[in-house]
């Protein structure tokens, strides 16, 4: 019965958590149990150990403590005007869920949010109960993920990061207008408020390790956020701009776009359509550019057209379209910050090619081994023997680049 | 025509002092004949070749060694022979790994991928399944890995799981933990492995829920979890229906969303969480209407607090008696008569309190003519907690006097002992403090007359420490 019950609610509680498009597990320290105590580790690469046919990864256990809300924020599926069915957990059966889950090698570990109920201080602590009876009690040393609710007692931020190794605040929607609008009770200077105090621990706790190593930990993982992107009318150069402020700002280790995703029982304020796949799927890679191929958020907002993206062709080939003049580039001669800039060249395919280029010329079929695809990238490039025609001058050069159009097809497999 | 046997498919070390002794004899690639024990021999190939035992003769980067050990694993067989060819011409060209557009480097590089693919995959896809045993239980899982990972991954389990006995069982290798060693045996079929696990079933509940039906993408889905994964796992049984229903689901939600109003945003505005009543008249009246819990539908009417508006001093006692539902007034019956007396004889008087209950309506049970008291239950509490906190928010107390345990829960949030809470302060976000203390009718209801004074004492002695405190706050 006992089992059964916790099904039930978990069936509720999965299901109000998956608005939330961070799975990762990544990036925190190195830890085990071979010391004969405890259960887990985490190794600095996450490990996802399912997908779902929605093509997220299922990294970890990713639950809502309850899904009762004092907030009535037009996007959330709990917001307290929705239909949902409501449940709670208690403390103890997350924790011997995320343990079960865990020991069948089916997660890496937990990563809980809550809807705000009584107050955000009781409810933080609620959560914190949980990462707590995890780590005290059951000396569990896989990976925690804690939603911090803004607002909450600094006592309590302080619990849940040495308990958890990311933190994370939703900043939800790009614009403070956005935010006004759509969820009424949060805002957005208080949301800034405590991303900055989380930072200044995550700095601060940094900065002891380098003197201490007895410090206490602090997060480990950093602290990333999630922007939902089609609810409101922010563009592309709006959300491009919030993501890269949010990064200095913060140090955020992850910025997440969530295609708004029509809920059941939804508001009548929002736009009844199917999700922005394709617009996130630029976001991110738009994300990437300023990431790591070194592009200004001025650069990814100039490849838009009107603030949008294209979406018919990924970011970067839309800035290098608009900067024909650049290209083609030697991929002899050309210095690493430049090659980067040409489409279809990633991060390790350029770094192959300043490493092999030092032991010989490369020539065009050199390129395409070090590269996934040499069609999409010869356009921008000259190697020995190897030179692109007028590529200046053509016209049609955007769709010999874009995909080949195809019919959506729902049930592909 | 030198025999290599190399003691297993991934045998780095055999190979390694091998390709030592070979290098140094300078025997080209396609003269030596590598064998796996066990596997099916080459029949032209004759005994193993006795080698030298040859002291390192050159040093290879690092890099290559990461390399080697990467690729020894794959399961293509000529790894050896590919590797021998890259040890060779390290010779003359130490840094030759660096030039990734050399055929040879390409491929070794493509392999270790292929292997560092399947490493990870196992990681991430093994799944156990929880025994019982007579020594306690072990968790047995079964896995098809694509190359040599077993041993090369060994570790990590054991590093992850140190604490419990596991086994993985493959078709080609089985390896064991017992907690302080690993044991390795020959590989098995999946009939020796358990087939199901109780807590799988809550596994697939999570699976399927987790799962956003509006974001079908399927083909993400199968580049990370390829299917030949899948008769191993036990969630990957309800893709195929998760996938057939994913569209009739999204069309549903879309075409609920074009509603002119959901029926949700009709609800009402009592039950409104956000509003906030500026006035204590404001939220009297409004809870004379309250349906925030089932309780409104027997009981006469909302018992609201009383007393005066900015009270330093709140009582919180735990729901309405028969009295005061009739009355519409707290603390009217006989447990409030009894308060009264107390307050008296701690030198309190209550008109400058406020006096309110955690619950506002009287829940009880009928029995003849008569109602028994019924005690509230959580969502009893937890539903009344808003007009609770209006009342703390508008009158402002310094102090409040939780009078049980019913008010106790509702002041703090959590169930306590009045035992254990009873004669200190709890200081409040809201610069309050709380103090706990037991209801007067537990008083009434203590069959013996000496325990029943002893407790009055008490009771008496916490409300004037109570007082004694509001004096030290107040002057």
């Amino acid at each position: 019965m006992a089992q059964l019950d916790t099904r039930a609610k978990l069936a509720i509680l999965a299901d109000a958590a998956k608005y939330d498009a961070s799975c990762a597990s990544s990036g925190t320290t190195k830890r085990n149990s071979s010391d004969g105590k405890g259960l887990g580790s985490t190794e600095g690469m996450g490990i996802c150990h399912a997908y779902a046919p929605d093509g997220r990864c299922i990294s970890l256990l990713k639950i809502l403590l309850t899904n009762s809300c004092i907030f009535d924020c037009a996007y959330c599926i709990n917001r307290r005007s929705s239909n949902v069915r409501r449940a709670r957990f208690s403390v103890d059966e997350v924790v011997k869920l995320t343990l079960a889950f865990y020991r069948r090698n089916y997660i890496e570990g937990l990563f809980l949010s809550s809807g705000i109920i009584r107050s955000s201080d009781y409810t933080m602590e609620a959560m914190v109960r949980v990462a707590k009876a995890l780590r005290e009690e059951h000396d569990f040393r896989g990976y925690i993920h804690l939603k911090t609710i803004p607002d909450a007692a600094p006592d309590l931020i302080e619990a849940a990061g040495r308990y958890a190794d990311r933190l994370s605040i939703n900043v939800e929607l790009p614009t403070d207008a956005g935010l006004k609008a759509y969820a009424p009770e949060k805002d957005s200077a208080r949301i800034r408020g405590s991303m900055r105090q989380l930072r200044r621990h995550i700095d601060d706790t940094a900065d002891a390790k380098t003197r201490y190593r007895s410090a206490p930990a602090f997060a480990p993982a950093g602290q990333s956020t999630q922007m939902i992107v089609g609810a409101d009318a922010a563009s592309d150069s709006d959300i491009v701009g919030t993501a890269s402020t949010l990064y200095d700002r913060f140090r955020l280790r992850r910025v997440y776009y969530s295609a708004f995703s029509p809920i059941p029982d939804a508001s009548a304020d929002l736009p009844p359509a199917r999700p922005p796949l394709l617009r996130e799927h630029r976001l991110y890679q738009a994300d990437w550019l300023m990431r790591f191929y070194g592009f200004a958020p001025g650069e990814v907002q100039a490849a838009t057209d009107d603030g949008f993206l294209p979406l018919d062709i990924d970011p970067k080939t839309a800035w290098a379209l608009k900067h024909r003049d650049l290209f083609p580039l030697d991929v002899n001669a050309a210095p690493r910050e430049l090659l980067l800039r040409i489409p279809g060249l990633g991060v390790k395919a350029v770094d192959r090619i300043v490493a092999a280029r030092r032991w010989r010329r490369l020539r065009l079929e050199d390129v395409g081994r070090l590269t996934v695809s040499v069609d999409r990238v010869r356009a921008f490039l000259t190697a020995d023997g190897w030179r692109p025609t007028m590529l200046a001058d053509r016209l049609d050069l955007r769709s010999t680049l874009r995909p080949p159009v195809k019919q959506l097809d729902l049930f592909a497999a | 025509m030198p025999v290599v046997l190399l003691d297993h498919d991934a045998d780095f070390d055999g190979w390694r002092s091998a390709a030592r002794a070979l290098v140094a004899a300078e025997i080209p690639s396609d003269d030596i004949i590598w064998q796996v024990a066990g596997a099916q021999a080459d029949l032209l190939a004759g005994a193993p070749t006795e080698l030298p035992a040859v002291e390192a003769t050159f040093a290879v980067p690092k890099r290559f060694v990461e390399l080697a050990e990467a690729v020894i694993c794959h399961r293509d067989p000529a790894r050896f022979a590919l590797l021998y060819q890259a040890l060779r011409r390290l010779r003359g060209s130490p840094r030759l790994l660096e030039d990734s557009a050399d055929p040879l480097v390409h491929r070794l590089d493509t392999m270790a991928k292929a292997v560092g693919r399947d490493l990870h995959k196992m990681r991430a896809f093994v799944r156990f399944r929880e025994v019982a045993g007579e020594d306690g239980t072990r968790f047995i899982a079964w896995f098809e890995p694509e190359h040599h990972v077993v041993r090369r991954n060994a570790g990590f389990f054991a590093r992850r799981f140190a604490n419990m006995r596991w086994s993985i069982l493959t078709p080609e290798l089985c390896v064991h933990w017992d907690g302080a060693a690993l044991d390795f045996t020959p590989g098995t079929t999946r009939a020796d492995a358990p087939d199901g696990d109780p807590l799988e079933e809550t596994w697939r509940t999570y699976y399927a829920s987790i799962f956003n039906p509006a974001r079908l993408k399927v083909k993400a889905m199968t580049k990370e979890m390829p299917k030949k994964y899948w008769r191993n796992m036990p969630e990957t049984s309800l893709v195929s229906t998760l996938i057939a229903e994913a569209g009739t689901r999204t069309e549903a939600m879309v075409a609920n969303g074009s509603n002119e109003k959901a029926p949700a945003m009709a609800r009402s505005p009592e039950l409104d969480e956000a509003i906030v009543y500026d006035s204590l008249s404001a939220a009297r009246a409004a809870a004379r209407h309250c349906t925030r819990c089932p309780l409104y539908k027997n009981a006469t009417q909302t018992v609201f607090g009383e007393g005066a508006p900015a009270a330093p001093l709140m009582f919180v006692g735990e729901q309405p008696g028969d009295q005061e539902d009739l009355a519409g007034r707290p603390f009217v019956g006989p447990a409030g008569q009894l308060f009264d007396r107390a307050l008296a004889d701690a030198g309190i008087d209550r008109g400058a309190t406020y006096v309110t209950n955690a619950v506002k309506h009287f829940k009880f049970t009928p029995r003849g003519t008569r109602r028994i008291h019924d005690k509230p239950d959580a969502g009893e509490i937890d539903a009344c907690r808003f007009w609770i906190d209006h009342e703390r928010r508008l009158v402002r107390p310094r102090l409040v006097v939780g009078l049980g345990a019913t008010a106790a829960r509702s002041l703090l949030g959590r169930p306590v002992t009045i035992a254990k809470t009873r004669g200190a302060a709890i200081d409040q976000d809201d610069g309050s403090e709380v103090w706990i203390t037991v209801h007067p009718s537990f008083l009434l209801r203590l069959p013996d007359a000496a325990a029943k004074r002893r407790e009055y004492q008490r009771f008496v002695d916490d409300l004037g420490q109570v007082g004694a405190r509001l004096k030290d706050l107040v002057d």
